[in-house]
């Protein structure tokens, strides 16, 4: 919230992340988004008597690389409770979460703002079990009936906890954004808002402005499915709150949920005393262990994080940071720069055509940075290099590229765009250009040198952008030049 | 008396369970036996005795990552009480 307003606002991210790995939680089943309806169970997952839960290694393993990336506090020893509630799509009547003692705590992360660098401090970090999925609203439900999937019931989640520290609906929505690159980087989840394997509850307070304390109450914000939501949703809460205190009334503690359709936040009237989990020490799993040894070998297999990969970027390719910022918004697109300038050498012809060509033929979307291999550029790019083909017969190329799986060469020699450099040929054409145009030949030969280019132009538009500039500026002169 | 009648109130309510007042009154008799019982464990001096650290999982008795075969959605569905289109189907929720 800017300084004029009278009021200051704070937000918490609660975050979740589907861990990407094969098996679930507790269970070997398989999960996998767009599977058939409760295809993906055992009688674990399932909730069944007798069942009993092993945890996934990878999963411990996951948690623990994103807590070195916020550089937070590992527990030596970690231990699950159960999180009791009823809900028809948590068939077990409990969630395998962590209370007392969570994998990591105290880390934080820096977010890029505007006006500078705010380092967000996260509370835990911590590993739990998802719930199944409910169906209520699609056309084929019955009228007095919900429908449970209980394939995504225990795929591993780690929930992420921040401090109140955002102070705008827009730094809630970059701390997300930051979070999104780091799972990504880390390949430890898909990350997407859309799908759902990213999510995101906030809670947010608004006091008047030089408050000497919060007034303690706030509402917490649920179902809001992309940035773009959680700006929003953020912002109608934000306001809503500050009417609230305009008219002398009083803000209630609640849950809300994001209409997205209406873009309204809505009280979900659940009664205060059904937040009482009655959190227990899991009897199923006992305490984690998390030794040195085991925390070294995760850290070996830390990749470059996207701050790092920046800098390195701006130091080892001399780009500027806005340049390094782009080719390191996605790990994508910062390794397919990188096979490119090792293969091409040439770094400046490089950022050119990834920045200029590549990422507008996308719509400058950096997630959609790479629909073509870093190969495959690379050969065109070489082409260019090599002076093969002309600047403009390459963009023709790399449209053809986008749409097609021919390889450069092929493209090139199917649309002819193999570059015309053979002396005679040139000079027929270049014969043409001065035949067709008597007056700008007289205004050449009296001294208005510039002109040479609008020569060169023309042979290119009669040779559709294949002519060798260098060699019809050549023939150009020696012809123009010979009276 | 080591459980009181709203406690036990409160523990129906989260349950989910609707209680007569004779219900309510042999479940606070049996509660509180099942309380008095294990109550007697803090009679024990447990000052000198180490925590039971020894059964900690070690990071190598863990599971792998490795996919198993699991129920078959006919088989998920066999005992659901209802069932539509391949998922169960429940009393109408309001959306979470």
């Amino acid at each position: 919230m800017n300084e004029l307003t009278p009021y200051q606002t704070i937000i918490g991210l609660e975050v979740h992340a589907q861990l990407k790995t094969d098996s679930k939680l507790f269970c070997g089943c398989h999960w996998q988004f767009g599977a058939q309806p409760n295809a993906r169970t055992c009688p674990l997952c399932l909730g069944l008597p007798g069942a009993l839960p092993v945890l996934n290694r990878k999963a411990v393993e996951f948690a623990i690389k994103l807590a070195l990336a916020v550089e937070a506090r590992i527990a030596q020893r970690t231990a699950f409770s159960r999180k009791n509630y009823f809900y028809p799509d948590l068939p077990k009547g409990y969630q395998i979460s962590q209370f007392d003692s969570p994998i990591a705590s105290s880390g934080k992360l820096k977010i890029r703002l505007n006006s500078g660098i705010k380092t967000i401090h996260i509370r835990r970090i911590h590993l739990e079990d998802d719930a199944g999925k409910s169906i209520h609203a699609e056309s084929w439900v019955r009228e007095n009936e919900s429908l449970i999937d209980f394939n995504r019931c225990g795929v591993p989640l780690i929930e992420i906890v921040t401090e109140p520290e955002l102070s705008t609906p827009g730094e809630a929505s970059r701390f997300l954004q930051t979070i999104r690159q780091l799972l990504r980087y880390l390949d430890i989840c898909d990350a997407n808002m859309e799908v759902g394997n990213l999510r995101c509850d906030a809670n947010i307070s608004v006091r008047p402005h030089g408050g000497a304390t919060w007034p303690g109450v706030k509402t917490e914000v649920k179902n809001m499915n992309s940035f773009r939501a959680v700006e929003r949703a953020l912002a109608y809460e934000q306001q809503r709150q500050i009417e609230l205190l305009e008219h002398g009334e009083k803000i209630l503690s609640d849950t809300l949920l994001w209409n997205e359709k209406a873009q309204v936040t809505e009280s979900m009237r659940i009664k205060e005393q059904a937040h009482d989990y009655r959190y227990f020490p899991e009897p199923d799993l006992p305490p984690l262990k998390i030794d040195t040894s085991w925390l070294d070998k995760i850290k070996n297999e830390m990749p470059e994080l996207p701050d790092a990969r920046r800098d390195r970027f701006i130091r080892q390719y001399k780009l500027s940071r806005a340049d390094a910022d782009l080719f390191t918004a996605t790990v994508e697109l910062a390794d397919f720069f990188e096979k490119v300038v090792v293969r091409i050498g040439d770094v400046r012809l490089v950022n050119t055509w990834v920045k200029t060509e590549l990422l507008r033929s996308v719509n400058q979307s950096a997630d959609e940075a790479t629909p073509i291999s870093a190969d495959a550029f690379a050969e065109l790019l070489d082409f260019v290099k090599q002076k093969k083909i002309t600047a403009q017969s390459a963009k023709i190329v790399l449209v053809e590229m986008l749409t097609s799986e021919k390889a450069v060469a092929e493209i090139i020699h199917d649309k002819k765009l193999t570059l015309l450099s053979d002396a005679n040929q040139l000079g027929v054409i270049v014969d043409q250009a001065i035949a067709d145009n008597p007056d700008a030949v007289k205004h050449y030969r009296s001294g208005k040198r510039q002109l040479l280019n609008f020569f060169i132009g023309q042979v290119m538009k009669l040779t559709r952008t294949k002519a060798d500039p260098e060699a019809a500026k050549k023939i150009l002169l020696e012809k123009l030049d010979a009276e | 008396m080591y459980i009181s009648s709203a406690e036990i109130e409160k523990i129906a309510q989260l349950a989910k369970l609707k209680l007569g007042q004779s219900e309510k009154q042999e479940l606070l008799r049996q509660l509180g036996d099942i309380i008095a019982y294990v109550e007697k464990i803090n009679q024990l001096d447990l000052s000198q005795v180490p925590a039971a650290d020894s059964a900690d999982i070690e990071p190598v008795n863990l599971r792998q990552d490795k996919i198993e075969a699991g129920l078959t959605p006919q088989q998920a569905l066999m005992n659901a009480p209802a069932k539509n289109k391949g998922f169960f189907s429940v009393p109408k929720v309001i959306k979470k």
